[in-house]
């Protein structure tokens, strides 16, 4: 899943000011799992937006909040034409892509981001992600035990570690584990060391160009994307 | 024909020297001037460091035109941490251009340990991937498979890690290396001559010259601030303890004789086919390193 935290209160303050009637609109989906921007979340900001403005006022505002199921899918989008038909923003606590979308959809309306997205990862444990993948098109994780040197390397090498790692840990951080150390234990598990011992060429950067489209086979295949 | 200098001594089979030079944080380059004209003639070669700790220097590639116009003999170090596969072939044809032709092949430290640390980190290659994008261009094509006009001859080599703490990756890595044509190998600091002898017994069966990375530690707490702010080293506790038992003002003089007698040992036993000292800061010491360790008058 995409997982993403929420902006300061401050900067949602500041990036808020300008407008008076105020959407806060949450997404259903991972913003929902990784505690950054589902209904929960709406109804704390919401809270925590007047609080902090009878506190220091910061222009005149009122609060609506409403949650989608996904803020990147347009389907669900048309649920919130009634909701922006009398507001001055909407303040989106989708990821990245939510924000987009909504903007797209909504193109005379301006959309701000109430998180930072971060990463795609997993749930670790109650209340921690960890990053899993870098999203790089061109996936390898058969030649590496299925841990990704990409995105948990912080070199993002190929051909295996650096000398930097102390105690198995990396050196950029001493509580983050070496991926290569991770992958060496991994494929020697497996009986599979002689992947490591392979060479692999630089990365194409060009696998999918920036920014990225697919498009399913069974649309190419029928030519109903074309154009 | 060899393609160096240091290619030629490598052949040789002399017991070899060689030393590194941190360029300046600015445009005044007296210093390194000054070591430069210092060492030229006691080593067989100098590296000029790249962005060393990802600290932001004046260029490997500019300390070692200097080195070449002063009669040197220059090794550029390469790092993938700071330039794409397009910027460090074009350093490459400069290079060899100016008559630089020995590259040690790094892949970097991280970015978070040095003094940019919001910079954009590239690895767009990694040193296995240098090493093989150099033998690629000596061949006369760039690696995007174009005809370049002119092409570069290097001696090129790579580092390994004889006391890292998980050995079996990093001997993976390091025949990877071989394959990918590295003549030499400049090791990360040894501190301890096991160690180094275990790597041997293990690395002589390749066609390789390794030089034994030497670091001169001035001072216990420097050692332990090494332990842990500098990636790949790992001064161990018998040698912080002998550097603490002088008293103050001496930890300099302890280690010049810690780094000379590790230096004499590797000589005298042959263990290796050479040295790589790094004064890290203290380039002005590196003759006070040759003369406790006996080497004076024997080199080049």
């Amino acid at each position: 899943m995409i997982v993403a935290e929420q902006k300061p209160l401050e900067e949602v303050r500041r990036m808020i000011a300008p407008y008076q009637r105020v959407l806060i609109l949450g997404c259903g989906t991972c913003m929902t799992v990784c505690n950054a921007g589902g209904e929960r979340e709406v109804s704390f900001l919401h809270s925590a937006l007047k609080v902090a403005q009878l506190k220091s006022p910061n222009g005149t505002h009122t609060f609506s909040e409403y949650t989608v199921k996904r803020q990147c899918d347009p389907e669900f989008l048309e649920l919130l034409v009634d909701k922006v038909a009398d507001i001055d923003a909407v303040l989106s606590l989708g990821c990245g892509i939510g924000v987009q979308a909504v903007a797209e959809r909504f193109p005379d309306m301006p959309v701000l981001p109430g998180v930072n997205t971060s990463f795609l990862g997993m749930t670790s444990e109650w209340g921690v992600w960890d990053e899993r993948c870098a999203a790089c098109g061109d996936c390898r994780l058969d030649d590496t035990g299925g841990i990704c040197p990409i995105t948990r390397c912080t070199k993002g090498i190929l051909n295996g570690p650096c000398a930097g790692s102390k105690n198995g840990k990396c050196e950029a951080n001493k509580d983050m584990d070496c991926a290569w150390i991770l992958i060496y234990k991994r494929l020697e598990r497996l009986g599979q060391l002689e992947k490591m011992r392979r060479y692999y060429p630089p990365r194409n950067f060009r696998t999918i160009p920036r920014p990225k489209r697919l498009m399913s086979k069974a649309n190419t295949d029928l030519g109903e994307n074309d154009g | 024909m060899a393609n160096s200098l240091f290619e030629e001594k490598l052949d040789s089979g002399k017991f070899l020297v060689t030393t590194e030079i941190g360029p300046p944080k600015g445009t005044d380059i007296s210093e390194m001037v000054h070591y430069i004209d210092l060492l030229k003639d006691k080593v067989d070669v100098i590296n000029v460091t790249d962005h060393q700790s990802s600290v932001m220097r004046f260029p490997s590639l500019g300390g070692c035109l200097l080195i070449k116009e002063r009669g040197g003999e220059p090794m550029l170090q390469v790092t993938c941490r700071d330039r794409n596969r397009l910027a460090i072939q074009a350093d490459l044809l400069l290079a060899y251009q100016r008559g630089i032709t020995n590259v040690l092949c790094l892949t970097g430290d991280s970015i978070d340990v040095g003094d940019h640390k919001e910079a954009k980190p590239v690895f767009d290659l990694d040193s296995v991937q240098l090493l093989r994008v150099i033998r690629t261009m000596e061949s006369g094509m760039d690696i995007g498979g174009n005809e370049l006009k002119g092409a570069p001859k290097f001696c090129i080599g790579a580092s390994v890690h004889p006391e890292a703490d998980f050995i079996e990756p990093q001997l993976i890595k390091f025949e990877k290396k071989v394959a990918a044509g590295a003549q030499f190998f400049q090791t990360q600091s040894i501190f301890n001559l096991d160690s180094l002898r275990r790597f041997m017994q293990y690395a002589s069966q390749f066609n390789v010259k390794i030089l034994a990375g030497i670091i001169l530690l001035a001072s216990a707490r420097m050692a332990q601030f090494m332990n842990d702010n500098v990636p790949g080293i790992m001064v161990p506790q018998p040698t912080i303890n002998e550097l603490a038992s002088v008293e103050k003002g001496k930890g300099l003089q302890k280690g010049i004789e810690i780094a000379a007698g590790l230096i004499k040992t590797i000589k005298e036993e042959n263990l290796c086919h050479g040295v790589h000292i790094m004064a890290i800061g203290k380039e002005g010491i590196v003759p006070d390193i040759l003369a406790a360790a006996g080497l004076v008058g024997v080199q080049p």
